[in-house]
């Protein structure tokens, strides 16, 4: 056990928990954020994915002793204009079907429209590729991108 | 109980309701207005305010909360926001001041109406057939009990008053909320038959511009699944299942895993090892520590290449049983002029959900247990669980929750990840409770897989090119076989293994329908579409390669035999004139058509496809779909996309094997379901339509396989035989 400090949206948790705990059972289990999900543990559909200083990563892969002074944000902390403009937009859309996966996707949507405004549909695959959707709501996901990349450019 | 529940009605098109003396009855409930059943016979009123609330389809607050209590469960596919739908036309309500709960109890409040009405149950693509009379009475109920109580408090004539956007009025400048009327409602008295509203009359019903109630928590992380429930003192346990099927554990060794931090104990229950942790990292790291000796006497120790094989050879021989016999087809097909025949082969199929099987499980000091989970059979969940726990099922109360999607997997005979939990809680003394949290690999070996099957086509045509015999020979497991659910087989046939083959609208003179059920240790189970998932498959490739053998063309063979089907051709002539059918594709690609009659919902699908260096590519899919009255066209559309996509996943990449009885796949790495890069444009075409509504859950997934396959063979002159295409294109 080590006593380990993260920025999770903003906020310092001061955790008592192994070292090689994933930041995803981190976040759930031991802080309370449940927005992030478990999918596969493994890295494979991203349903865990949060952002590290802004950037995606799976968080079931990334243990809570490497994350160091990198600044969390999971879905409950995103406030940027283009998480906004993506949640507004993937609601009216109506994208989620069962919804679980759909965390992981907005997290993964916003880092790409955060740094490529306006993303092609191959920048949308190579960026989304590693997000499930078992509900294939995909063809949704590709139309909230371009809707959302429209609006933030207006 | 089981053996009364008429599932058949789901297998032969009839999705009416068979129990249409539901009673709506009413009551003050916590200051307002509920509606409910009423037993035969009991008063009409009650007013002693403390009405149950499961027993009331929906509330409606003094603070103007309206809540329905939906009978069907939701997995992703809308049915809560369906059947709020149903109820917000009638009560003239706003989708803002609504909420939907999971409902369960006794069968005459939530019993299936469009599978006889004798459990509850969501399946079959049933819950608008089921809810469509049920909650639009409950809503007219409730509205016409609004009006006569703003007509009372008002002194003006009921004909005056209107309800819309929530706000009750009587044009003459008399305006009060549903909240603010219901507590006075509660107290006039129950209609003895509310009419639901005429077509003319709606808004909401058919309106494509209606969105989902629920979409806003599903983007914010508010939305509440079964993983996410949170409870004081509350454990994490993850499973050790068998690695073989029919495998027990014989001993096991628990003291490593508990010396390590945050674990808590190692319990045994019916089917497996707990391990039990303060949190779920402690349960991994835990389990990794325990070892158990199997007792695999009885354990299913074939490969699936084995099992193929023995299919490969029963396709063969004659049919154990027979599902459909029309005429002589022997006789027909020794006088056919062209004789063809084809196999197919498919796989074990997984549902691999996003959210891994859950439940959690709480025991009280008064004695009750609470079962938090994706109840889809919830009466058979709470009567199962109460034997596990050694107690009744009245001291057991559910907790539906949403989950993270379903495609069959969570409606269970026997309950499977309930009695993980349930037994997990008890064997820690019912102390604390227990989040029991499958991991992916539980999952994707814990079995209940869509069967692997072989089938044997044989057509016969005359010199006119005319079907003259048709036989159809199906090898596979039985679904219900060996389940409570047993006493649906007829004649030695699992209906779920033949529809989709055995009540095909297509016009033989003669054809014989077979099937012979193996004995398999592997447990399979029902997977989005169910015997669609196969039999679409063979029947409509089968039938372009008929098309082809006489020079016809594949739309204009198949209207051909649909001549007494309107609703059969309808779709199939709506999409092919929607896709451009007949027309050139666009350069590079080709198209490839197929229609299927699902849980009586009927559905076309054209493909544009292109193959490059065997890698398939499906570019646009244009759909069209008759469900009868359509509800919510958008939830519609939305789940013809989820069809299309969940089925092109399966028929491009997805097969579970086995290898000495234990299952080759854990993850997504080797399971591979359908990624974003792989996901066409879907066009999907409502037809409109006054019939009854039915199902589109599962309808949209049986014409995508066969649609590509059938664009595959335009393209490359291979005929997809083996499924999954990436394997069977290489065969």
């Amino acid at each position: 056990m080590i006593s380990i400090n993260i920025n999770i949206n903003g906020q310092d948790h001061q955790l008592d928990v192994e070292e090689d705990m994933p930041l995803l059972w981190a976040i759930r289990d031991i802080v309370g954020l449940t927005g992030t999900k478990f999918g596969c543990g493994m890295a494979l559909c991203g349903a865990c994915t949060v952002h590290l200083d802004g950037f995606p990563v799976r968080s079931c892969q990334t243990m809570v002793g490497d994350v160091g002074e990198q600044k969390i944000t999971t879905i409950e902390g995103l406030d940027s204009k283009v998480a906004q403009t993506v949640q507004t937009v993937w609601a009216e859309m109506d994208v989620p079907q069962c919804g679980y996966c759909q965390s992981g996707q907005i997290m993964s949507a916003v880092a790409l429209l955060t740094e490529t405004p306006k993303p092609s549909d191959d920048d949308i695959d190579a960026a989304m590729s590693g997000n499930l959707c078992r509900c294939a709501t995909y063809h949704r996901i590709r139309g909230a991108i371009h809707e959302s990349a429209r609006r933030l450019e207006a | 109980m089981l053996h009364n529940m008429n599932l058949l009605r789901i297998l032969t098109q009839d999705v009416r309701p068979t129990r249409r003396g539901f009673l709506i009855g009413a009551a003050a409930a916590a200051g307002g207005l509920a509606i409910g059943f009423r037993p035969v016979g009991a008063a009409a009123q009650s007013t002693d305010g403390a009405a149950s609330p499961f027993d009331v389809y929906l509330t409606i607050a003094p603070d103007d909360k309206v809540t329905v209590i939906s009978s069907q469960f939701d997995m992703g596919q809308g049915s809560y926001h369906g059947i709020a739908t149903l109820v917000i036309e009638e009560l003239g309500a706003r989708f803002d001041q609504v909420d939907v709960v999971g409902g369960w109890g006794p069968t005459e409040h939530y019993g299936n109406m469009a599978m006889g009405g004798a459990m509850q149950l969501t399946g079959g693509s049933t819950s608008m057939a089921s809810s469509w009379d049920r909650y639009r009475i409950a809503g007219a109920t409730a509205r016409q009990m609004i009006i006569a109580a703003a007509a009372d408090e008002w002194g003006v004539d009921e004909s005056t008053i209107t309800i819309a956007d929530g706000v009750v009025s009587d044009g003459a400048g008399n305006k009060a909320t549903l909240g603010a009327l219901a507590q006075k409602a509660a107290t006039v008295p129950v209609p003895d038959a509310a009419t639901p509203k005429e077509p003319g009359e709606w808004s909401l019903i058919g309106n494509g511009d209606v969105r989902r109630y629920d979409s806003a928590p599903k983007t914010n992380g508010t939305q509440q699944f079964t993983i996410d429930v949170q409870l004081p003192d509350m454990l994490t346990a993850v499973m050790i299942h068998p690695p073989k099927f029919g495998a027990r554990a014989k001993s096991f060794e628990g003291a490593a895993a508990k010396a390590l931090p945050g674990v808590v104990d190692v319990v045994e229950t019916p089917r497996g090892i707990a391990v039990v942790g303060e949190h779920m990292w402690a349960a991994i790291k835990g389990r990794e520590a325990v070892t158990v000796e199997w007792d695999e006497t009885d354990a299913e120790t074939r490969g699936s290449d084995q099992i193929m094989a023995e299919y490969r050879q029963l396709a063969g021989e004659t049919p154990a049983a027979i599902a459909r016999q029309e005429a002589d087809s022997a006789a027909a097909m020794a006088n056919a002029e062209r004789v063809i025949e084809a196999r197919y082969e498919f796989p074990y199929l997984a549902h691999a959900a996003m959210e891994p099987l859950n439940a959690v499980a709480r025991f009280n000091a008064d004695g009750t247990l609470e079962v938090w989970g994706g109840h889809q059979m919830p009466g058979l969940n709470q009567m199962i669980v109460a034997q596990v726990a050694g107690t009744t099922p009245d001291k057991v109360k559910l907790h539906v929750m949403k989950t993270g999607g379903g495609f069959g997997r969570r409606a269970v005979a026997d309950a499977d990840v309930f009695v993980d939990a349930v037994a997990t809680a008890k064997a820690l003394g019912g102390n604390r409770p227990v989040k029991l949290q499958w991991t992916r690999d539980n999952d994707m070996k814990g079995g209940r897989y869509r069967p692997a099957y072989v089938h044997a086509m044989k057509a016969g045509l005359d010199a006119d090119g005319k079907i003259v015999a048709w036989e159809h020979h199906i090898v596979g497991q039985s679904i219900m076989k060996g389940t409570p659910m047993e006493g649906m087989l007829q004649n030695g046939v699992d209906p779920t293994s033949v529809e989709g083959a055995a009540n095909l609208p297509y016009a033989f003179p003669a054809q014989t329908v077979g099937l012979t059920t193996s004995d398999v240790g592997v447990p399979v189970l029902w997977w989005r579409s169910v015997g669609s998932t196969h039999t679409a498959f063979a029947v409509e490739t089968f039938l372009d390669e008929l098309a082809e053998a006489v020079g016809a063309d594949p739309l204009d063979f198949r209207l051909a035999l649909l001549e007494d089907h309107p609703r059969h051709a309808g779709v199939l002539r709506l999409a092919a004139e929607k896709a451009g059918w007949g027309t050139p594709p666009p350069e590079g690609r080709v198209r490839g058509i197929a229609l299927a009659e699902s849980f009586a919902t009927y559905v076309a699908q054209v493909v544009e496809a292109s193959v490059e260096d065997g890698n398939v590519r499906v570019h646009k899919v244009t759909c069209a779909v008759d469900c009868g009255v359509p509800i919510n066209p958008d939830t519609i559309r939305a789940q013809m996309e989820g069809g299309v996509g969940f089925g092109l996943g399966a028929i491009l990449a997805e097969e579970l094997t086995l290898t000495d009885g234990v299952v080759n796949q854990e993850n997504y790495d080797t399971y591979t379901p359908l990624r974003i890069e792989q996901m066409p444009q879907v066009d999907v075409h409502i037809v409109q339509s006054s019939e009854r509504p039915t199902g589109v859950g599962e309808p949209g997934v049986p014409p995508i396989g066969p649609a590509v396959a059938n664009a595959i063979y335009a393209a490359t002159g291979k005929r997809v035989r083996v499924l999954p295409i990436a394997k069977g294109l290489g065969a």
